[in-house]
């Protein structure tokens, strides 16, 4: 599950060559921007059926928190 | 639930009005640095936009349109009796564009007009309004007029919205005849999400003052806009299509009494071509039946489904054509419909 999640992160964030990990703070990627942000909430509805609203996921920073709103 | 059936109106033609000036989006530099608009650019497809210069509105191109239309097809002004203007831009806050185009497209005084103010929903919304009027007898046709200066909206130095919109203008003339068989709408609205693409100011809430037309860095990514901009929340409003829009084209495609391998054509709103590729692939649809003008016009908010039918199905309705129409955004409000095209003509693109 978290092996799958990870990989899927890769995808999104364009970053297949280098590691992600639970604690990283996915806000400061080199990749993430507002488009990034367009092909996670594709992501987590393709694949978890979860939507997160801008207001909640606001407060997420983490891998970890990402991964806490599919499980 | 709002779904609505009509028996025998259609559209005779349509035609479209661009400006002539082109952007090109990756030369769209003056307020951030190329690489970052390169990215931009690629990532949400939009490679070209027309902008209107300061003095044309988008009642002229959508007089332009009219005018090449009710030409082409040499029809009697006297018999127009309805005339709805679609638009978010109009020329004034007072009085309605529409009254101003039945003067100077010279129709008659007994015309019926008057305005319609929605975004990219309201082409469907103003056609399934006409096609109300023309189900009674007394009106022999009408005229839906749609037009956006949606480059005059929005900031150019706010990343969120600055490489997406531009200006169009649509005629679409409308009548009865039992060739055109049912037509079905779906019509929606939330104003809970009012704030995800707004104008904060400037209107009757808060007024156009100093304050409204001051420039503000409003992120921490630097963006900078006035209160009299637009605002786009672009994350919740893709989570909004995820959860409506599917949703909707089900509802009208079970409605109608088709299947989803009938319709010759989908023609979504032209948000950005990453948001027409999600429903292509949620609703398993083949992309050759989606056609898109997004990457040479940009989003024209309401203009973006009739301009997307007479840029892109001109040479290819020969025979009749069942086309499903979606419409989705400011409001919120969304649309979908079912409409059938036989014989419709087509005008090609003015440039003005």
């Amino acid at each position: 599950m978290k092996e799958k999640f990870i990989e899927l992160l890769k995808e999104v964030f364009e970053m297949e060559d280098q590691d992600i990990n639970l604690d990283d703070t996915f806000r400061d990627y080199d990749t993430w921007d507002s488009l990034t942000h367009l092909s996670l909430i594709a992501m987590l509805d393709d694949e978890y059926d979860t939507q997160i609203e801008d207001e909640e996921f606001q407060k997420l920073n983490t891998v970890n928190d990402l991964f806490s709103k599919v499980q | 639930m709002a779904l609505l059936k009509f028996k025998g109106v259609g559209i005779r033609g349509l035609a479209a009005a661009v400006p002539k000036n082109v952007i090109n989006n990756y030369e769209y530099t003056e307020h951030f640095p190329k690489e970052d608009v390169k990215d931009i650019v690629d990532k949400v497809g939009i490679f070209e936009r027309r902008f209107t210069d300061t003095a044309t509105t988008s009642s002229d191109l959508s007089f332009a349109a009219a005018e090449k239309l009710l030409n082409d097809l040499a029809i009697d002004r006297s018999e127009i009796e309805l005339l709805i203007f679609v638009s978010q831009t109009p020329d004034y806050r007072m009085p309605a564009s529409s009254v101003i185009l039945q003067d100077k497209l010279g129709l008659p005084n007994t015309t019926i007009a008057f305005d319609l103010t929605l975004g990219c929903s309201a082409f469907i919304y103003g056609l399934s309004v006409i096609y109300s009027f023309m189900e009674k007898s007394g009106i022999k046709k009408a005229l839906l007029l749609n037009g956006e200066t949606r480059s005059k909206v929005y900031s150019p130095k706010d990343r969120m919205t600055a490489f997406i919109f531009g200006d169009a203008g649509v005629a679409a003339l409308i009548e009865r005849d039992d060739k055109y068989g049912e037509s079905h709408f779906s019509l929606n609205s939330d104003g809970s999400r009012a704030s995800l693409i707004k104008i904060e100011g400037g209107g009757y809430r808060n007024m156009s003052s100093a304050e409204t037309v001051k420039e503000k860095v409003v992120d921490t990514y630097g963006n900078i806009r006035t209160d009299e901009h637009g605002y786009m929340n672009g994350a919740d409003v893709f989570n909004f299509v995820i959860r409506e829009i599917p949703k909707d084209i089900k509802r009208i495609i079970e409605f109608s009494g088709k299947t989803k391998e009938q319709f010759d054509y989908y023609v979504f709103h032209q948000a950005n071509s990453y948001i027409n590729t999600y429903l292509a692939k949620k609703l398993k649809l083949e992309m050759d039946k989606i056609p898109a003008t997004i990457h040479k016009y940009g989003n024209t908010s309401s203009v973006s489904i009739p301009l997307t039918i007479v840029s892109e199905l001109k040479n290819n309705i020969d025979k009749p054509k069942e086309l499903l129409l979606s419409g989705f955004g400011v409001g919120m409000s969304w649309a979908s419909s079912v409409i059938k095209l036989d014989n419709t003509h087509i005008s090609e693109i003015v440039e003005i």
